[in-house]
């Protein structure tokens, strides 16, 4: 009896053992793209419960752990897209000119195919924004790609809140019809922009205002609360980060300028394609830049958009991340920073930064993720050759320490999504309308979002 | 067609002038403006006086600095002719394999040696290619280049849809912009040729070949009416958008028989065509048959309808791609496919009716949730494999054409081997459009259009060096490094307190 409770307690000895080493990734023999102290050639990066445990060569890990052979690989930090409207069911509430009661965070969709498709070309985390139809947009949702788990695990629970704010063409509502019996909305013009923003602010100072005195006593009369207003006072007082949609340069300059006067940060200014024009004003500011690597000339904001527009801002200091805004683009952000050692010359691990640490900084969660780092969380992405290149490709994408891309097994799965598709074609219920079937229903919405209808999205109001 | 180097140096330089004079004339009202609305008083008069010396001597100026400048706009930037010689270097011929230390001499706007052992002309102009790799500057067999300069908010700048359904004499080269910014921004990535094409409508108009150089039409053409546009009727159930209660869904049935309607339309177009074609020709033949009345749109039409020149059908899905080929077969005209999503499930048809693929879709996203996710990367590898004839063309409007190699490149990384992917964007295209007796590859007697670079020309990572259009050495400057220049030092200025 007492051999068979040793027993017992040997097993169950063990199975905590084993616990511990299944919950470690050992990553072999890598060239291993740091992000913040260099490249490591053949590399080991142990993973244990989702931090990056250690960093070195000839690693070891516990019986139980998942070992990745990366011998001929490339590995880089998970990428970090700092403007993106995957996962979300709604984008814009254009309704009025200040949405900020509004969150992003209610109209999250985990099952989203954006979100897989990301992953297959390393992104690991993502700062969800409202669109850009209002000067003062909803509250955005830093989030990591964990498809395939409930929406509560997305959300990165210790990054900062943020929102959106928007300048220029999109919150003046230029590209917009406006139908008969439709009234118009404030603003028109980029003055009126301006005020809006300034009204926003001045009516949340008098909030807080109302508060102190309530919280010092000076009266015993509760302010009456108001969800407009509550995340502009978080503004105020650097709770929350402001990440601004904006082109032209002096627009830009004017934002900074008023967050002066109400003596606030802007964390980012989104786009600002025209950046480049101000960069020592915004360096001096600590404002980031989340740009796109090259795009220019789809508006009329967007014709003084350059190339150089990374290479100028990371020349004065600025922290400068390249966003996608795009389902699409999302996928390829690694050659979107490889372009930017092209023009103007960017050094490399300055380039790679600014798909992973820059944005990580720009959102807050530069302590826990966007580098290969002791302690960081695991987000990592193991590439086939180095991601600059054009010939690379992303064979496995971790979040956390956990696999939520693997190219052999996607490959490996084809066969049967393919059977699957085509005992579903089959049923009764997807019979094509002329072998009897009936007319197929796709939901509004899942239509508004397919971007491949250039009309569709004409319509809807571009975002960039 | 007619010469293109013997008149091309003198329009060079007439129309080089015009911009500077524009600016300085404008700058010149402007300036005069402002003194002759100043206050008019004793005080001022001498001041005004002094304006007015101070204005004519900066219009001499101006007068002088246009003198001395040779190439105009940055637009206008169209380079010098020559004899050159780029030596030392490793040249990727695409058609002849990659001589790795040769020379290519480059005169009359010609190819006119290439090899590890050629003699260099007396008085050739030398470029030390030693380090440096040449190739054939890259076609874009599917843009709007030209056409479309700023996509929202300027539809003033835009010239791709001609309203109506039947356009065929509506011709791309007439509406191209040679001074639009586009043009320089994408040559300086190593794109020297595109195929730029009108959209709109069933028939959308007739595409054209141009080199991205040039002060007028006349000097960037190179195939004036390349390919007929199609859009090609399709299967949509989208029924427009309505306002306030979003897209309409067309009753499958319905949009069958909305697109057998329009195939019809087009049929009846070609029909007409056909009968148009042969009653000209018969008057041609004999005078006494009563004349019959000119169409310019059916007048167009003839050599397409023929098969004289290629028609080019946009269509992505399976099912539009084979109604495509029964078309082709039918009323037996050259067809090319552009988009091309689904082209590789159609691969033994294509290959029998002698159709190519202009491939528009890397940058795109998978149709179907359940497609793989690389299902358009994959694509071209998958043409490859079966034997279709295609080319990787970009299918933009024109300010990201510049992006061609890379997305050649991206197709390479999803299986096209590396080769492939090179001839995608160089001799493919130059073949599919009919232009690879002059264009697509380093070859003698060829168009000098090459691009010399430290590196692979389809990495992101390589720079271009040296890039020659017709035989021209160009400038690599364009907007962007103008904008690049003006900004790059920039100081913190006097900031605005309102």
């Amino acid at each position: 009896m007492k051999t068979f409770t040793s027993l017992i307690i040997v097993l169950l000895l063990s199975l905590a053992a084993n616990a511990q080493t299944r919950n470690e990734v050992l990553i072999k023999n890598a060239t291993v793209l740091t992000a913040s102290h260099g490249t490591l050639e053949n590399t080991d990066i142990l993973i244990r419960n989702g931090k990056i445990e250690k960093i070195g060569k000839g690693l070891s890990a516990g019986a139980g752990a998942k070992i990745i052979d990366a011998t001929g690989k490339f590995v880089s930090p998970g990428i970090i897209d700092a403007h993106s409207h995957a996962m979300m069911d709604a984008i814009n509430e254009g309704s009025l000119s200040v949405t900020s009661m509004t969150r992003i965070r209610d109209v999250l969709n985990p099952t989203d195919i954006a979100i897989y498709r990301a992953l297959a070309g390393g992104v690991t985390a993502a700062n969800l924004l409202h669109g850009s139809a209002n000067a003062i947009g909803g509250q955005n949702s830093t989030v990591k790609f964990k498809y395939g788990r409930p929406i509560e695990e997305f959300p990165i629970a210790d990054a900062p809140p943020g929102i959106k704010f928007a300048m220029g063409e999109n919150p003046k509502r230029s590209s917009q019809t406006i139908q008969p019996g439709q009234t118009l909305r404030y603003p028109r013009t980029r003055m009126g922009t301006l005020e809006v923003m300034r009204d926003a602010f001045v009516r949340a100072r008098d909030y807080k205002q109302t508060w102190d005195n309530y919280r010092a006593k000076k009266t015993n009369i509760p302010p009456r609360r108001d969800i407009e207003l509550e995340p502009l006072v978080e503004v105020l007082e650097g709770k929350r980060l402001v990440h601004a949609h904006g082109y032209r340069s002096d627009e830009h300059l004017n934002l900074l300028l008023l967050a002066d006067e109400f003596g606030f940060r802007v964390a980012t200014l989104q786009h600002g394609l025209e950046a480049y024009k101000i960069a020592p004003e915004i360096a001096r500011r600590g404002t980031g830049v989340s740009i796109f690597a090259d795009s220019w000339s789809y508006k009329l904001e967007a014709y003084d958009s350059i190339p150089y527009n990374a290479y100028i801002l990371w020349k004065n200091g600025v922290v400068v991340s390249i966003n996608s805004d795009s389902d699409e683009r999302i996928r390829r952000l690694n050659l979107d920073a490889a372009k930017m050692m092209k023009y103007g010359g960017v050094p490399e691990e300055e380039a790679l930064k600014m798909v992973t640490l820059n944005p990580a900084k720009q959102l807050g969660i530069d302590k826990r993720t966007g580098s290969i780092e002791q302690g960081k969380d695991a987000d990592i992405a193991i590439w086939n050759a180095h991601p600059f290149s054009i010939y690379s490709r992303v064979d496995m994408t971790l979040i956390e320490g956990e696999v939520y891309f693997d190219r052999s097994v996607d490959i490996q799965k084809r066969a049967e999504i393919a059977k699957e598709r085509e005992t579903l074609e089959k049923l009764d219920i997807n019979k094509a309308p002329s072998s009897g079937g009936t007319q197929p229903r796709i939901p509004a919405e899942k239509r508004l979002k397919d971007r491949d209808e250039a009309d569709l999205q004409r319509l809807e109001g571009d975002n960039r | 067609m007619r010469n293109r180097f013997v008149t091309a140096d003198s329009q060079r330089r007439r129309a080089s002038l015009h911009p500077l004079f524009s600016v300085c004339f404008r700058a010149f009202r402007v300036f005069r403006g402002w003194i002759e609305t100043t206050e008019y008083t004793e005080g001022t008069r001498n001041t005004r006086t002094l304006a007015y010396i101070t204005l004519a001597s900066l219009w001499l100026g101006g007068l002088f600095a246009v003198a001395a400048q040779s190439d105009g706009s940055q637009q206008n930037k169209t380079g010098r002719g020559g004899t050159f010689a780029i030596t030392n270097s490793r040249i990727v011929t695409v058609s002849g394999g990659v001589i790795e230390n040769g020379t290519v001499v480059i005169q009359d706007g010609k190819i006119a040696a290439v090899g590890a052992d050629v003699a260099i002309p007396a008085g050739a102009e030398r470029i030390d290619g030693k380090g440096l790799s040449v190739f054939p500057g890259m076609i874009d067999a599917g843009t709007n280049l030209g056409l479309a300069e700023i996509g929202q908010g300027a539809n003033a700048t835009m010239d791709v849809a001609e309203t109506g359904s039947m356009n065929a004499n509506a011709k791309a080269i007439l509406g191209v912009n040679p001074h639009s910014s586009h043009v320089n921004v994408t040559r300086v990535n190593g794109i020297t040729t595109v195929l730029s094409q009108p959209s709109g409508g069933l028939i959308a108009g007739q595409s054209t070949v141009i080199d991205l150089n040039g002060s007028t039409q006349g000097d960037m053409v190179v195939v004036p009416a390349a390919g007929l546009v199609i859009n090609f009727p399709r299967i949509s159930t989208f029924g427009g958008f309505n306002p306030g209660a979003g897209p309409q869904v067309v009753d499958f049935n319905e949009a069958v028989k909305r697109r057998d309607t329009q195939i019809e339309e087009l049929k009846t177009a070609f029909k007409k065509a056909e009968n148009y074609g042969r009653a000209k020709d018969a008057y041609a033949k004999d005078k006494a048959i009563p004349y019959p009345a000119t169409d310019t749109r059916l007048e167009a039409l003839v050599p397409y309808v023929r098969g004289e020149r290629p028609i080019i059908f946009t269509a992505e899905r399976e099912r539009d791609i084979r109604a495509i080929v029964k078309f082709v077969s039918e009323t037996k005209v050259k067809g090319i496919i552009s988009g091309g999503q689904e082209a590789w499930k159609v691969a033994d048809d294509l290959k029998k009716n002698n159709i190519a693929v202009i491939y528009t879709n890397i940058y795109n996203l998978p149709v179907r949730d359940d497609d793989n996710y690389d299902f358009l990367f994959e694509a071209p590898a998958k043409m490859q494999q079966a034997g279709v004839k295609f080319a990787i063309s970009t299918g933009d409007g024109g300010a990201e054409v510049r992006d061609l190699p890379y997305q050649a490149g991206i197709a390479s990384a999803f299986g096209l081997p590396k080769e492939e992917a090179l001839k995608s964007v160089t001799l493919y295209p130059a073949q599919i459009l009919g232009v690879s007796d002059r264009l697509g590859s380093i070859e003698v007697g060829k168009m000098a259009n090459i691009v010399v670079t430290d590196g692979d020309m389809l990495e992101p990572r390589t720079n271009v060096k040296y890039l020659f259009i017709e035989g021209r050495l160009l400038p690599l400057t364009s907007r962007h490094t103008e904008l690049f220049d003006s900004f790059k030092d920039r100081k913190e200025s006097k900031a605005l307190i309102p």
